[in-house]
């Protein structure tokens, strides 16, 4: 094989650097320089072997350019727009944590919940105060080094973090929020690792922003949820990076025994986005539901690898990902339903739906199952369409101007989705966004 | 100043085949005509048309609306003008409720009267809203629905009626209202269509069938053949068609 042109710009040097500003613990230390080990053994994913990244072509990204190792400097929450980190239901704040450039600037819990013995903290300060938790349960369902290329370059080179663990019994009544803002020049790494005992509940939104910026900045994140048995977790992931990023995520949600997990993700910005998510229905009778969406506009590039994997009877995932498209953007997903040997009547669903709003975009909906037990109903769509001149005609016909009745049918489209974010301001934060993208229209 | 749709000598192709070929009608405010004709006789292209659908193309002739040359205008501009459509299939808007669609609409016509106009007042849109459904007997639950998304024959068709109620249109067009209705439900979509009459509305009833014309009894009745019109008379004509049927008007047509 020929020697690749592009290599990946990170020194052990640098690692050793990262962590010596972090203050990691001397084990931090040494799974960031594993880590290292084997991001350097990994090779860079190639396009034209690795079926995963086959539509995401990554021969000619400037690694050099963006990935931008520099020590952290001191920020204040005043840099981050307010709006991001409101309370989400009334006045009263239940979690939050804020972090620019993956520095702390903010952290809140309200006492009810401290009481409750709930912990949620920054990764950082939980590598010094929680090593147990950490030892446990870090990078146990992603993230993990072996993962691939760029969760080995994350797990040297992660800056920040969220800790979120409910014990059991134990029902968290107000939302935790947490927000990753940046400014724009600082590579960073964000890993989120919720863990809910049994019988447990909680709802967790996590925000990541930045405004637009020209040079292109290199990211990545892992977020590892783990809900026990008889336990909820709702989590939202809202990500609106500017379209200088490029970020690498492994994500993935594993439900235990009659538990439900309800997972929404929203992919807004970012040049360059891969996530490989998974969603593991370990427990009998649990549930999963993965409701998506995302527009992308310019040279926007999206590529979302799902998995929805059956490993215990009666189960069930129900995945729904929209996605809006314009400029000469370009949006992957490839979906797959595993279904284990003695998943017995497992139901398996999984959806993408896709509006082309000018002819130069373009969507890839590839959906996959493979399915080795037999008494099991799994369905999968994909569909790829434009505006439907028929819906603008008959709102034009009741007076209303073609670009609102456009902007009606795009939001009616995406309504379904954003209906399932249980924060009305933060829903209307998201049409807000989709709205201005419409308006950016050529 | 009564308003009028003055159609004159229009003819429309779809698709390079003719379909409308000099067709001349005028409603007035006020005044409720009755447009009948068989299948394919063109009744659905003509209400298309003048709603300003962008699959017909115009060939030749006019149509005036109050005044101004309606097929210079899009379709917004023509419904702002205070031209409707009652559509014989709703289109169904996945994502947009009833209550958020036609309070867009009425916005959208006042601020086409005064571009300053900040909209109606919700509290004045929900007691507008309550009392033209009460009139329709239709389920207040539909307002928060998505627009046609599941909803019966019956229902999207009221639900037409309460769009035609809620704009206050000078000239409406049903457009096979009566298709698809059981007795019942046409009943309560007549009895709306009658409580709005007035001189401030004119009406085109396009209909295949001369049932409907039991409930909302128009001025004046004609009938539609290959993309004329071939006879026009009062509410006689109807009841004669009902007897003789159309093959009686293609005959004297002839």
């Amino acid at each position: 094989m020929a020697a690749r042109t592009s290599t990946f710009p990170l020194s052990r040097e640098q690692v050793e650097q990262i962590s010596n500003w972090q203050g990691d613990p001397e084990w931090a230390r040494e799974r960031r320089l594993t880590a290292w080990e084997i991001a350097e053994a990994t090779p860079l994913p190639d396009s034209s072997t690795d079926e995963p990244w086959r539509r995401t072509n990554l021969r000619r990204a400037k690694w050099k350019q963006m990935v931008n190792i520099v020590e952290p400097q001191s920020h204040s929450i005043d840099e981050v727009p307010e709006a991001l980190y409101r309370p989400l239901i009334g006045e009263q704040q239940g979690g939050l944590l804020v972090f620019v450039d993956g520095v702390l600037v903010r952290s809140e819990l309200s006492e009810t919940i401290e009481e409750q013995g709930v912990i949620f903290t920054d990764l950082q300060s939980a590598t010094i105060e929680h090593p147990d938790i950490l030892e446990e349960w870090w990078a146990a369902e992603a993230g993990d080094p072996s993962d691939g290329k760029f969760a080995a370059i994350h797990s040297a080179i992660w800056t920040h973090g969220v800790v979120l663990i409910v014990p059991d019994n134990t029902h968290v009544e107000l939302p935790l929020h947490s927000v990753e803002y940046s400014t724009g020049t600082r590579t960073t790494g964000m890993h989120i690792m919720v863990v809910l005992g049994e019988n447990a509940s909680a709802t967790y939104l996590h925000e990541s922003a930045s405004p637009e910026g020209e040079d292109l900045i290199f990211h990545t994140h892992a977020t590892e949820l783990t809900v026990g048995d008889n336990s909820n977790l709702r989590y939202v992931a809202l990500q609106n990076w500017g379209q200088n990023v490029y970020n690498f995520g492994h994500q993935r949600g594993r439900v235990g025994q009659n538990a439900q997990l309800d997972w929404v993700d929203g992919q807004m910005g970012t040049r360059l986005t891969k996530i490989f998510m998974n969603l593991d229905l370990d427990g009998d009778d649990s549930f999963g539901r993965i409701s998506g969406l995302y527009f992308a506009e310019n040279k926007q590039h999206l590529d979302l690898d799902t998995q929805q994997n059956h490993h215990a009877l009666r189960t069930t995932s129900d995945l729904l990902y929209k996605g809006a498209l314009q400029g000469d953007s370009r949006s992957v997903w490839q979906g797959m339903i595993m279904v284990d040997p003695g998943a017995q009547q497992t139901d398996g669903f999984q959806a993408n739906r896709n509006l082309i709003l000018e002819r130069t975009a373009r969507a890839d909906s590839i959906p996959g199952l493979e399915i080795a037990a037999d008494d099991v109903a799994c369905t999968h769509a994909a569909t790829i369409g434009k505006l439907d001149e028929t819906e603008l005609f008959y709102l034009m016909s009741r007076g209303i101007p073609r670009e609102a009745a456009m902007r009606m049918v795009v939001l009616g489209f995406f309504d379904p989705v954003l209906q399932r974010i249980p924060f009305e301001e933060v829903q209307e934060r998201l049409r807000a966004s989709i709205e201005a993208k419409l308006q950016n229209r050529g | 100043m009564t308003a009028a749709l003055e159609i004159r000598n229009l003819h429309v192709d779809i698709e390079d085949q003719a379909i409308l070929k000099g067709l001349d009608l005028t409603v007035k405010q006020g005044e409720v005509h009755a447009l009948m004709g068989p299948n394919g006789s063109g009744k659905s292209t003509l209400a298309y048309t003048l709603m300003g659908h962008p699959d017909y193309e115009v060939t030749q002739g006019q149509v005036i609306f109050d005044g101004q040359d309606l097929l210079e205008m899009e379709a917004d501009e023509r419904s702002q003008a205070g031209l409707f459509l009652a559509f014989q299939y709703p289109v169904a808007i996945p994502g947009v409720t009833l209550a958020n669609f036609l309070r867009q609409s009425i916005n959208a016509h006042r601020k086409a009267q005064d571009p300053e106009d900040p909209g109606m007042p919700i509290p004045e849109f929900r007691r507008m809203l309550k009392s033209k459904m009460d009139m329709l007997q239709m389920d207040h639950g539909f307002a928060g629905r998505y627009l046609n998304e599941g909803f019966s024959g019956g229902e999207k068709k009221r639900a037409e009626i309460l769009q035609l109620a809620a704009l206050d249109p000078k000239i409406a067009i049903l457009d096979e209202t009566d298709s698809g209705l059981d007795i019942d439900a046409l009943r309560v979509v007549s009895d709306g269509v009658n409580a709005l009459r007035s001189e401030n509305l004119g009406v085109l009833v396009i209909t295949h069938y001369q049932r409907i014309l039991n409930y909302i009894q128009p001025d004046f009745v004609h009938v539609m053949l290959d993309g004329r019109i071939a006879e026009s008379g009062g509410p006689e004509l109807a009841m004669q068609l009902e007897e003789q049927g159309y093959e009686w008007i293609r005959g004297q047509a002839d």
